[in-house]
């Protein structure tokens, strides 16, 4: 594949596998994480955090904690009292609970004092009455009619029971698709929740200075929706408060929302006048959660006789937790995503949310399509398998083309899936496998789409959902200020490389600063695959921006067209005649003398015509749409039933690899994080409370579990990413669980319809004691 | 009234140099590097020793400083992610996770670094089984550990081949 450039030359940054500009200081410890900063006269605070998972507040009484030496504040629900949340249709929590809690861990106080122990010992000082009510901690539990008298987890929700949002949506004639079908497959699964489990635990440092102003960092994915919230619930103008995401220790989405420390932090420090840090604990991470919902799952499939998808429904119940969160686009995305592989005549899709007393449930890495990807390419294989086709080859029959439309009317342009297909059943020689392994060994493969950013923002404006500044000094240096937050994912590299390349020079001669609301213009943050897309665009502009006058200075000086310079190796030069030329610093100078002080500027914002015009058409709209494959090859001991996965291979279509080294990284990355969810991960409760709070016993894979996984880069061309490129963040992950759970099924003979794939589980399955409908009993039944 | 203990007057060897300072007789290794001698290159993730992600080099070993009294470290040298580059130039495995993209958030990373310098101290060429069991008490949630055992065995290599020089 040919790498080009700015200017139809050929790439010298874009494609080139460099360090990541950031690992320097990742290396040495040199990265300050938020945790890592430390102010004069800092006070530390920490949270008192509900006992009960469902119950009145009658009394909070912290004259005692108050009175502890070394505790200079103390704040309660009162103190804050305006609501917040991500969507603009759920202002459903406060900082601190107001009257009611809704789950174990919900924070109910804050203590502000000399030392975290002082603060620690103070929260445990404040008196809280409570009357218990009854906890729901199912979704069956949550859909059962309450009555009259039974109250509900939000009293104020206008739909029955504990629901929290129903969607209906039908695209074709579904039941003409289902009369048309030769076959029904007919399938119910149930994906369990699990968490991010990011190694950096959430926190917060703020500071009100004497001028007025807050500043404010903290480990979030998303600085300029804590801007907005931060200004609603401290009821300042946004203008006097800066958010600072510093490096952040991991994400997967766990720090994608306003969360209560956050704004206790800033609280504290307004009323202080001191500087405030609250860092969670690990079991408060666990409580913060905000992790991949539990979803139950029916669907119907209707196959012609060739194997085409003839009609498609899709039934899903999300198990949200205790508050709304990004739920109802949680509850749009088990839906909208389906039909972005595969074609499908006639497709409908119901789903329902609802509210439990468990944390809240919000976006983990793959955002609510992976759960219905883990069904729907499980039941695929059962109807190759049943069809007697190649699993592989089936789905690359039925894949959904090139520049095209779905049947829920999404937009569709470039697609690497048959290619990416291709390379992992090559890869692996599944087709000579699947089915012929010894007993015990299994092969699995699955496929899947992901967004590139969501084609709406989140809270209705006209904006540009990405905004960049490309200034070049003197020097020859370059800054690019991007409010983008890097959770590790690359996004200050992947900057750098863009406008290294636009403006042909070395990628460590252009700074990056991100992630400052006083210093970058706005990037709605790091989810929903969105940055490389979005903020690269911006990026490229920006600096394409600033390059149009440093040509035209450059041309003017060498008596040539603008258009016919070339920007490359830090050097501006006629294409027609390269030895005509300037050091790039010779012009920007030159084009500093001309037009004043260079900067350009540049924004993204996604085409209009991405989507149909419905009720929910906002939720699945993508500028692009990335593809993945994956085989995984399993081995399961039948006296344990322990699944040991010997080997995933995984190829993701990402358009152009901007830097192969990153992609690589998040495909390996995301291979692992679906193999903990397909087998281990799992966030589970008994009797209200969170069963296993610790990093000892939510199981997450380690390095003896993880096979070594082998990356595939499928490059295609996406006409309007920058440089061609579309997200590997989170799109690798939705195929490998698939995968793992169609290899267990090849190895043992028999399906689980459950994650995660547990011993027991399997263990029930070859006992014959696991039919297609028996989910696991809850917790509370189980032996323990 | 205070919750914490009188503090004790100690003095402590990190990266080669000595330290007299004042803690708490209860403070772990990873308060009193992080938080008095802001050395924060090291890392907490759990503070129950589970996650790695503390692990400093005392007396030669890989400990997790997060289980470690601070007083446990007096008057034995202790080696943090900020003493592994010497002179301005990175050791090895630091060279190499940079090199290779084995570190991703960077949280995990020190961590990582410390356990798989002291493998390679000790055993100069590693196979893959050695190096995933010298990790296995360490998590990550980036990379997929990959990279990480790339870039480990790459570092081994570099080493031995500049032993051999």
């Amino acid at each position: 594949m040919s790498k080009n450039g700015a200017s139809g030359t050929r790439a010298h940054v874009v494609g080139a596998a460099l360090p990541r500009i950031d690992g320097y200081a990742k290396v040495t410890g040199a990265a300050i994480f938020a945790d890592d900063i430390a102010l004069p006269r800092m006070l530390f605070g920490k949270l008192l955090r509900s006992p009960h998972a469902h119950a009145r507040i009658t009394s909070i009484d912290y004259e005692r904690a108050l009175r502890l030496p070394g505790v200079v504040a103390v704040a309660v629900g009162s103190d804050l009292p305006v609501r917040y949340g991500i969507l603009p249709s759920a202002q459903d929590e406060t900082v601190f609970a107001i009257d009611r809690v809704r789950y174990v861990g919900e924070p109910i106080a804050g203590v502000v004092a000399e030392d975290e122990l002082t603060a620690q010992y103070a929260a445990t000082l404040i008196d809280v009455r409570y009357d218990i009510l009854p906890s729901v901690m199912s979704i069956d539990e949550a859909l059962r009619d309450l009555g009259a008298d039974a109250e509900k987890i939000h009293p104020e929700s206008r739909k029955a029971n504990n629901v929290h949002k129903d969607v209906h949506l039908t695209f074709g004639d579904i039941e003409a698709g289902f009369a048309e079908a030769e076959r029904i497959f007919d399938n119910e699964y149930f994906f369990e929740g699990n968490t991010h489990a990011a190694l950096e635990e959430h926190s917060a440092v703020a500071s009100f200075g004497a001028d007025g102003k807050l500043t404010l960092w903290s480990s979030t994915q998303t600085p300029h929706y804590l801007h907005r919230v931060a200004a609603s619930v401290l009821e300042m103008p946004a203008s006097r408060i800066r958010i600072i995401a510093p490096p952040i220790g991991g994400g997967f989405g766990g720090k994608t929302e306003p969360v209560a420390h956050e704004l206790a932090a800033a609280h504290f420090a307004r009323k202080t006048g001191r500087p405030v840090k609250f860092t969670l604990s690990r079991e408060e991470v666990f409580y913060t959660h905000r992790g991949r919902h539990p979803v139950r799952i029916h669907l119907q499939t209707g196959i012609k006789s060739d194997g085409t998808i003839a009609a498609c429904r899709l039934q899903t119940w999300l198990d949200g937790g205790a508050y709304g969160s990004y739920g109802v686009a949680t509850t749009y995305y088990t839906g909208a995503l389906l039909p972005v592989t595969y074609k499908m005549g006639a497709y409908a899709f119901d789903g329902c949310r609802v509210y439990t007393n468990k944390p809240p449930c919000g976006p983990k890495r793959g955002h609510g399509t992976t759960q219905p990807r883990y069904a729907f390419e499980s039941q695929l294989d059962a109807i190759a398998t049943e069809l007697g086709l190649d699993a592989g080859a089936y789905r690359a029959a039925i894949a959904v083309d090139p520049y095209t439309r779905t049947v829920n009317h999404l937009r569709v342009t470039s697609c690497g899936m048959r290619e990416a297909l291709n390379a992992v059943s090559e890869r692996t020689d599944y087709s000579s496998k699947h089915g012929k392994l010894s007993s015990g060994r299994g092969i699995g493969l699955a496929a899947s789409a992901y967004l590139c950013g969501a084609g709406l923002p989140i809270y209705w404006n006209p904006m540009p959902h990405s905004g960049a500044i490309v200034k070049v000094d003197r020097g020859g240096g370059v800054t690019v200020f991007c409010g983008t937050s890097d959770c590790g994912q690359g996004s200050q590299n992947m900057l750098a490389v863009i406008v290294a390349e636009t403006l042909g020079v070395d990628v460590l001669d252009v700074s990056v600063c991100a992630g400052d609301t006083d210093l970058t213009p706005v990037d709605l943050g790091s989810y929903s695959s969105r940055v490389t897309f979005m903020a690269g665009n911006a990026a490229r502009s920006a600096a394409s921006d600033v390059r149009e006058r440093i040509a035209a200075a450059v041309g003017a000086e060498l008596g040539v067209p603008a258009d016919r310079c070339i920007f490359e190796s830090g050097r501006v030069f006629d294409r027609e005649d390269p030895e005509r030329s300037l050091s790039f610093v010779d012009a920007a100078r030159a084009a500093e003398a001309r037009f004043g002080t260079l900067a350009g500027v540049g924004s993204y914002t996604p085409p209009a015509d991405l989507h149909g015009d419905f009720k929910g058409s906002g939720v699945g709209p993508s500028p692009a749409y990335s593809y993945s494959a994956c085989v995984a090859e399993v081995e399961v001991d039948f006296e344990t039933g322990e699944v040991r996965v010997e080997r995933i291979v995984l190829a993701h279509d990402c358009g152009r690899a901007l830097n192969p080294h990153i992609v690589e990284g998040q495909i390996e990355g995301s291979a692992y994080m679906g193999m903990g969810e397909a087998l281990m991960e799992e966030s589970a409760f008994r009797n209200d409370l969170h069963r296993i709070p610790n990093l000892l016993d939510y199981k997450t894979p380690t390095i003896l579990d993880t096979p070594r996984i082998e990356a595939i880069i499928i490059e295609t061309e996406e006409l309007e990413g920058p440089y061609g490129a579309k997200e590997a963040g989170e799109g690798p992950l939705n195929p490998v669980i698939p995968a793992i759970a169609n290899a267990v099924a090849d190895a043992i003979g028999t399906r689980i319809y459950a994650t995660p794939i547990t011993p027991e589980r399997v263990l029930q399955a070859l006992d014959g004691t696991s039919g297609p409908l028996r989910l696991r009993a809850p917790i509370a039944e189980r032996a323990v | 009234m205070s919750i914490s203990p009188s503090k004790m007057l100690a003095t402590l060897r990190v990266n080669g140099r000595d330290v007299t300072l004042a803690f708490s007789p209860n403070a772990t290794l990873l308060e009193v590097l992080r938080e008095e001698l802001r050395l924060t290159g090291t890392k907490h993730g759990c503070e129950l020793g589970q996650c790695g992600a503390c692990t400093v080099i005392l007396d030669g070993t890989p400990v997790l400083s997060c289980l470690t009294l601070a007083a446990d470290a007096i008057d034995r040298p202790v080696e943090t992610v900020e003493g592994l580059a010497s002179d301005g130039s990175l050791h090895p495995v630091q060279r190499a996770f940079l090199e290779l993209g084995a570190a991703q958030c960077g949280y995990c990373t020190p961590g990582f670094l410390n356990a798989a310098v002291h493998l390679l101290e000790n055993n100069t060429e590693p196979s893959e089984e050695e190096i995933r069991e010298a990790l296995a008490g360490h998590l990550c949630r980036c990379t997929g550990y990959t990279k990480i055992v790339e870039a480990v065995s790459l570092a081994g290599r570099r080493m031995r081949a500049s032993a051999d020089e």
